[in-house]
């Protein structure tokens, strides 16, 4: 059975069967899901493939069920995971806050499509970023990452499992509705070239271990049930013991904690790539689907004698403040394309702190942003500064 | 003196299973879920289950917090979703048993889509439902479970709304074992609870309890052990019968017993057989139920 795991070959499929085929090969063995297009495929492949490596798929009565179902699945014992969109991912939120506050491990894929409400469920956006960030209630640091290809697909989901495992907390794939129709070329390689993180385990017997005692590098081994720990887990602010404590004293003592596993932790987290940045005298900086136009616009600006280069972003959140505060001193301009009317621009411009221009290329949804339009982006950026 | 220290050296027998560093515990003076409670750790310990094995799930809400109280791997989850959560915890260590211990505005307002699926798909689970027929965690709102013309803060001249019958709608779902019981049925509830915990398959008991501070009160129903005895003397024990035919009538009578026992393969009986061909060496998925022998009743 195990051999079947991990498909170590080339194949031609899509983003969403490469994400289920990356989420077994790092030892995914359960999935709760709802259809919803564009995410079905995810759901779909899954029901196949986890009877034959002895993994449970269910289908859920709704996407609310769906998460509840992977925080318990995480608690007993396995790494789990779900797929949705918009509407779904909107569902997902309460008991995405339960997660975290939990410090569960699992894994959220968000196949984007465009909304608000029902709004165009076969065509792309990537207006869930700061829903992914902020959607659930509360006060906390997430980890969201951006795949723009079906080989991301595949890499990103072992990536966002080894994640969720190191920092326990739920990850969300924020992929779109392009990269997971889209079908290309997926390397799968040999099970033992793939690196997978499972979270660590108490190492003290019972009545010794606290389940919510950070070690140093902020995160608290986990107990799953049938271990003999008889712990207690609650979405209540609890103490170290994981009992409930209602008062500002413990809240802020768990507050800090939830917050600087990920923010101490953010340089190891955050991941980007570069494209022709070394000499570029204006940036593009982009995720996603948008990372392939961004890529051909800067290409076509070199031909024209333009310095533009491209800043791929793989993580995005946490967003990589420090990279971009360089990256505003060295250029004359950054320009976001994405393909919503303004959300990881306002963070961009944050972290550029004014010393150089941010120009966002916003798409309202339903296509993918032409090349052109960020061509056109980058000849202006260059055109105000001179 | 010396005789009253002895007495407090001596263990009670649910203290293994008490987190006694969380007493005292929130619920009211006069509340029925401690009674509850209790008979749950009984059942726990006369089930012969591995303790390490048995969960506790709850949702929100007063019998949201017992799962804190419960010296085992007990887990409080978001209001309503106690069953999914519980669902993934069963389906991912097939050998545990998982109890749900909820309130009925949890687990048949907010979150009574998530019931009739679990039921549905026969998920090896026991649902234990403390029905005291309102919102008592908020201050006593309207709850599917509030009976007709009652008074609640949300219904101040009185409920006109009906309430669900929540056995009839477990037994309608597929459930494989319903009964219901008031708080004063210790014995039977200590036995249903025993049959459900044991009983493969998805089970459910309800039992009726009293919340004085927050309804009985608005419905001057008197003190706690006032409504306690209404509920006790107004019931009338019908086993086997058709339970949507177990009407809850304040006025009449509130039927209780146990409605059904039947068998029916689980979630997991069928996700192998449909598997089985890639499943067949498989270890076995379900728990091990220790043998119980029958005990008489008195």
């Amino acid at each position: 059975m195990v051999e079947k795991a991990v498909l170590t070959g080339t194949y031609f499929m899509n983003g969403d069967e490469a994400c289920c085929e990356g989420a077994i090969a790092a030892g995914c063995r359960f999935f709760a899901g709802y259809p919803i297009t564009p995410a079905t495929e995810v759901a779909e492949r899954m029901s196949d493939r986890l009877p034959e490596i002895g993994g449970i798929f269910i289908q859920m009565e709704d996407e609310l069920a769906s998460m509840a179902a992977i925080l318990g699945a995480s608690w007993g014992g396995m790494k789990a995971m779900t797929s949705t969109s918009g509407p779904g991912f909107s569902l997902m939120m309460e008991n995405i806050s339960l997660g975290l506050c939990t410090e569960t491990p699992c894994v959220v894929c968000d196949v984007q499509r465009a909304g608000p409400s029902t709004g165009l469920p076969t065509l792309v956006a990537q207006g869930d970023m700061m829903q992914a960030r902020w959607g659930a209630h509360g006060h906390y640091e997430i980890i969201a990452i951006s795949p723009s290809s079906p080989q991301e697909m595949f890499d990103f989901t072992i990536w966002a499992f080894n994640l969720s495992e190191q920092y326990r907390l739920p990850v969300i794939i924020l992929a779109d509705e392009v990269v997971g129709h889209m079908n290309e070329r997926v390397v799968i390689p040999p099970a033992d070239k793939i690196q997978v993180i499972n979270r660590k385990k108490p190492a003290v017997p019972p009545g010794k271990y606290l389940p919510y005692r950070p070690d140093s590098d902020g995160v608290a081994p986990m107990a799953t049930l049938g271990e003999g720990y008889h712990m207690h887990v609650t979405g209540l602010t609890h103490d170290q013991r994981g009992y409930p404590v209602m008062n500002d004293v413990t809240q802020e003592e768990m507050i800090s904690r939830l917050v600087q596993k990920v923010r101490k932790n953010a340089d190891r987290i955050i991941r980007y790539d570069t494209f022709l940045l070394d000499d570029a005298e204006v940036a593009v900086v982009a995720y996603g689907i948008s990372v392939r136009s961004a890529k051909r616009a800067v290409a076509e600006a070199r031909e024209k004698g333009i310095r533009a280069g491209l800043v791929k972003l793989n993580t995005i959140w946490p967003f990589p403040e420090k990279m971009i505060r360089d990256l505003a001193r060295k250029v004359r301009g950054l320009i976001m394309p994405e393909i919503n009317y303004g959300q990881m621009v306002l963070e961009l411009e944050r972290c550029a702190g004014g010393f150089c221009p941010v120009v966002l290329v916003p798409h309202a949804g339903g296509a993918i942003i032409q090349p052109d339009r960020i061509l056109t982006a980058l000849q202006g950026a260059l055109k105000k500064t001179t | 003196m010396t005789k009253k220290k002895q007495k407090v050296a001596l263990p009670h027998p649910h203290d293994p299973l008490l987190r006694a560093d969380r007493i005292p515990h929130i619920w009211c003076p006069g509340c029925g879920i401690g009674t509850i409670f209790g008979c749950v750790l009984t059942a726990i310990q006369k089930s012969g289950l591995p303790l390490d094995d048995v969960a506790m799930v709850s949702g929100i809400g007063c019998t949201g917090r017992m799962a804190g109280y419960l010296n085992l791997d007990s887990f409080h989850t978001t209001h309503g979703r106690a069953i999914p959560f519980a669902t993934g915890l069963k389906l991912a260590r097939p050998q545990s048993s998982v109890i749900v211990t909820s309130g009925d505005g949890d687990l048949f307002a907010i979150g009574g889509n998530h019931f009739i699926h679990a039921a549905r798909r026969n998920v090896d689970m026991t649902i234990v439902c403390v029905n005291n027929f309102n919102y008592g965690m908020t201050g006593g709102q309207v709850a599917p479970s509030t009976p007709f013309g009652a008074k609640t803060t949300t219904t101040p001249i009185g409920n006109f709304e009906e309430p669900f019958n929540f056995c009839s709608l477990a037994a309608a779902c597929g459930a494989v074992y319903v009964a219901r019981w008031t708080t004063l049925h210790i014995r039977w509830i200590t036995d249903s609870l025993l049959e459900a915990i044991q009983k493969r398959g998805f089970s459910f008991l309800e039992i009726l309890a009293p919340c004085p501070v927050t309804f009985g009160r608005r419905n001057k129903l008197g003190k706690a052990v006032d409504l306690i005895k209404f509920l006790h003397e107004r019931s009338v024990v019908r086993n086997q019968i058709d339970p949507k035919d177990a009407v809850l009538d304040f006025n009449k009578h509130l039927v209780v017993g146990k409605f059904i026992d039947i068998e029916r393969p689980t979630f997991l009986d069928n996700y192998q057989l449909i598997n089985r061909r890639e499943l067949g060496d498989w270890p076995a998925l379900e728990r091990q139920v220790p043998r119980m022998e029958k005990q008489a009743k008195g």
